[in-house]
């Protein structure tokens, strides 16, 4: 019975015509991410530096009230292959953090109020985090403590189009026979669909400098594209050295073919 | 080596030298004028090839030791660190991690090719032997590196693959426990994996001393499979494999670095870029994919420790091949049964890895196929080659009739003209 | 064998000189990876140059930072110590060069050309005797002793007793402004 089962349910869904929305669908599955191109694919690919820096002001303005880009240094947004800031722009960047301060001259960490004493963050910091450790983000956060953005891009399968599917996937209907746990959010890219993070794009959650309509989409577009910089930020170094390399390599080829060839001419093999 | 010496001297320094450290004798004979059979084909290139994945493993593997720290708390940051702030940290990390996956592949090209033109057999018994041992440590040199950027996988891994010598009756705890240095993964288990993933490496290098060693007594085997006659049947090492070797070595780097520079993170696992958490398992556990085939084996068995057993029991059986083997024939070429045969292994291998790479409660596309019995069919029939087969088709196969020698074989317009 | 196998190249073939040459150019790119991961990486970089605010100093006082791995000292001078070590003559220095980073190599120690702003004495905190880090206000020069070995300086960090050779160094550094240098 349970054998005949597993051969009838794969038959059942390929006679349906949309497989997707077969009877038989697993509503605790993850749906596969939406395919989107990037301007970072292919072994040309290069980031596109104002999707960078409208990404970064995103990341800035929502994403970072609850999650932190510990491995991302300020001095970074300056570098090359980067969102193309000028070292003055990511000093003042920088500046605009508060750091958890050294120990004054008396040792002391926090002041009269017993607040945690800060300075203003200089190049060689990284991104502050917003909450002092891991048990505060899961306390403030319904008991989900919400990930470090650092290394999401490559973290998760299929990184650029998850993030991107996932943020533009919230607001759908729930299906019926789903069971949506309480103070959950329904988003079909989510492993088991239930995600504790609230839908955190809204039209025009940021007013973007160069005029860019701040949609959803736009925004989780620039978004994603900054995580995957925060990722991997030597890719366009990467693919710059891989093209040489790769021109090298196949001009070395081609010699050594003829030498080899040259070098066996006369003799049966 | 086979037959004298052809090294003279060309000057009196040299005179010198030789008379008190003949190396440069020693290069001659192994690297310039070791007569070779002159039909090797292609895939008699991966030996050059695998000496130089082992080099580019331990000049990165030496160089990213410099950055990487050996500790819990730290051991991701480091590789992130490698990564992000080292000058070419990323492409020395990338060259190391997708450098084992190469290599891995060009060994198995290597042993298949061994396994088709009978290379282990008889007088090569024991360069089989020292390649086996090879492999082995290979392995665990892989495993053991896989280990220390310490992502989730990487615990995870180590957790499951360390767990196997609980298998092991009434010492298995204490086992597991010594491994360890505690009573689960854990710093002490990092830091002596960090210790032996870069003693390993050095061990390996000395076995390819042996392994080049016993090659050049007897001398290469040749897709005939047909003992070499005479000086007509060779050619000198140098200048005729060397430059067949450097064109397959470029190609092959022109493979290794598209998947460095292009897709280095094509063969590792995205969990690996999450920090090791004790808390949390991944969904899914797999390893590496160069073990993925004996995963299966070890899931195709319902008892723990059988199931252990299966799984080494694969490597194991490696090392008696050349006595399993009972035909008098080297080169499948000429045998019509045990080509199939080997072909089907190769297949076998390759299912085993795809049923490896899936959950263990996994159905074969959306057949409903349980993968668990097609791992079990497959475990069977890789024991079943080596352990039936092998023995059996060597006693009932007739085998096509043998070439005279290497050089009637491969036309020799010259030779025949004498 | 050596009458039938003819294809040893000859070495002016201009085919297996390039091939061997292009290998060794490949080779020699490839090593520069090796050797330049030994260099500083960018996060050390990032720290190469650092920004101290003076506005806690008092005068009399010094703060000790730390500057690519070394300690710097942070010095507000009293008038009397700048008066004081004005009056030194020149001949009376063992090491009669600056020392200073931010002037030519050849500038003579006087002590306007050891600081930016009179008040603020601003060296390298490591003795050029053999490294050792000298004790602040200690010395009959109201400058610097040395625990090691004894060498002393003045209050603008230039040796007056051996066995020191040379000056405390200045480091290259500049006010951004009234209160803040950014030193490196």
């Amino acid at each position: 019975m349970k054998l005949a089962l597993r051969i009838a349910a794969p038959l059942a869904a390929l006679l349906v015509a949309t497989p997707a929305f077969a009877a038989g669908e697993d509503l605790t599955k993850a749906i596969p991410p939406k395919e989107e191109h990037w301007s970072f694919q292919g072994p040309f690919g290069m980031y596109d530096k104002a999707e960078l820096q409208r990404g970064f002001q995103v990341y800035k303005e929502v994403c970072s009230a609850c999650h932190s880009l510990n491995r991302v240094k300020f001095y970074t947004l300056a570098d090359e292959g980067g969102p193309g800031f000028t070292p003055a722009e990511a000093k003042a960047i920088a500046a605009g953090y508060q750091i958890e301060a050294e120990p004054n001259d008396k040792g002391e960490l926090f002041d009269a109020n017993g607040e945690r004493l800060k300075r203003p963050g200089i190049l060689a910091d990284h991104f502050p985090a917003p909450f002092p450790n891991e048990q505060a983000a899961r306390a403030a956060n319904g008991g989900a403590a919400p990930p470090d953005l650092s290394l999401i891009a490559k973290a998760r399968e299929d990184g650029p189009n998850y993030i991107h599917s996932l943020l533009t996937g919230f607001g759908q209907p729930v299906p019926a026979g789903y069971k949506l746990p309480e103070g959950k959010y329904y988003n079909p890219y989510f492993p088991g669909r239930a995600i504790s993070m609230p839908p955190p794009l809204t039209e025009g959650a940021v007013t973007y400098a160069d005029g860019t309509k701040a949609t959803v989409d736009q925004m989780s577009t620039d978004v994603t594209n900054f995580l995957m910089w925060a990722a991997e930020p030597k890719l366009e170094e990467r693919h710059r050295l891989g093209f040489g390399v790769m021109a090298f390599l196949l001009v070395l080829a081609g010699l050594c073919y003829l030498s080899y060839r040259r070098v066996w001419k006369d003799t049966a093999h | 080596m086979s037959g004298p010496s052809t090294y003279v001297p060309a000057n009196g320094f040299t005179r010198w030298l030789d008379s008190r450290l003949p190396i440069l004798r020693l290069m001659n004979d192994t690297m310039t004028s070791f007569p070779t059979p002159r039909n090797l084909n292609f895939w008699y290139t991966f030996g050059g090839i695998l000496t130089f994945c082992l080099a580019v493993q331990i000049v990165t593997g030496i160089v990213l030791a410099m950055h990487y720290v050996p500790n819990d708390k730290m051991a991701f940051d480091s590789v992130e660190n490698i990564m992000r702030d080292v000058n070419y940290g990323w492409l020395l990390r990338y060259v190391h991690a997708n450098g084992a996956s190469m290599f891995f592949l060009a060994v198995y090209i290597h042993m298949f090719r061994g396994l088709y033109y009978g290379s282990y057999k008889a007088p090569r018994e024991v360069l089989w032997i020292l390649g086996v041992v090879i492999y082995l440590l290979m392995m665990a040199t892989g495993f053991l590196g896989y280990v220390l950027p310490w992502g989730q996988m990487s615990f995870w891994g180590a957790t499951v693959i360390t767990n196997f010598f609980s298998a092991i009756p009434v010492v298995g705890e204490s086992v597991t426990h010594w491994l360890w240095g505690g009573f689960a993964v854990g710093d002490p288990t990092l830091n002596r994996f960090f210790s032996l993933h870069y003693l390993l490496p050095f061990v390996i290098a000395g076995v390819v001393g042996l392994h080049i060693w016993a090659l050049h007594v007897p001398g290469n085997n040749n897709p005939l499979g047909i003992d070499v006659k005479g000086p007509q049947d060779t050619v000198p090492f140098h200048p005729f494999y060397t430059a067949k070797d450097a064109f397959y070595l470029v190609l092959f780097a022109i493979l290794f670095a598209g998947l460095v520079f292009y897709s280095p993170n094509f063969v590792g696992e995205v969990d690996n870029y999450t920090p090791a958490n004790p808390l949390v398992t991944p969904e899914h556990i797999v390893p590496e994919w160069y073990y993925l085939p004996f995963y299966a084996m070890l899931r195709s068995v319902p008892d723990k420790l059988l199931g252990v057993l299966t799984m080494f029991g694969a490597i194991a059986i490696l090392f008696f091949a050349p006595w399993l083997d009972t035909s008098k024939v080297r080169s499948a070429r000429f045998r019509p049964l045990l080509k199939p045969a080997f072909w089907l292994l190769v297949a076998d291998c390759l299912i085993l890895g795809y049923v490896g790479k899936n959950k263990p409660d996994a159905m074969l596309l959306s057949t409903g196929i349980p993968l668990l019995w097609i791992g079990r069919i497959g475990t069977l029939y890789y024991y079943g080659y080596f352990l039936v087969l092998l023995p059996i088709l060597g006693l009932i196969e007739t085998p096509k009739p043998l070439p005279e020698s290497i050089a009637k074989a491969v036309g020799d317009k010259s030779h025949a003209a004498e | 064998m050596a009458s039938t196998i003819s294809a040893e190249p000859t070495r002016r073939d201009f085919l297996y000189v390039a091939t061997g040459a292009a290998g060794a150019v490949g080779a020699a790119l490839a090593a520069w990876p090796f050797i330049d991961q030994m260099n500083p990486t960018s996060a050390v970089l990032a720290l190469s140059s650092i920004e101290v605010d003076l506005s806690p100093v008092q005068e009399g006082q010094q703060i000790v930072v730390m500057w690519r791995s070394k300690p710097v000292f942070v010095r507000r001078r009293s008038k009397k110590e700048i008066a004081e070590v004005r009056s030194v003559p020149l001949s009376d220095l063992i090491d009669p060069l600056a020392r200073n980073a931010n002037l030519a190599e050849t500038a003579p120690a006087t002590d306007e050309n050891r600081e930016v702003k009179p008040e603020w004495l601003v060296v390298v905190g490591i003795c050029t005797h053999l490294g050792c880090i000298p004790l602040f206000n200690q010395g009959n020069f109201g400058g610097y002793l040395c625990p090691c070995h004894g060498s002393q300086y003045d209050a603008a960090g230039r040796v007056r007793k051996g066995p020191a050779p040379e000056n405390l160094y200045v480091p290259p550094y500049a006010f951004l402004n009234d209160t803040k240098i950014k030193i490196g």
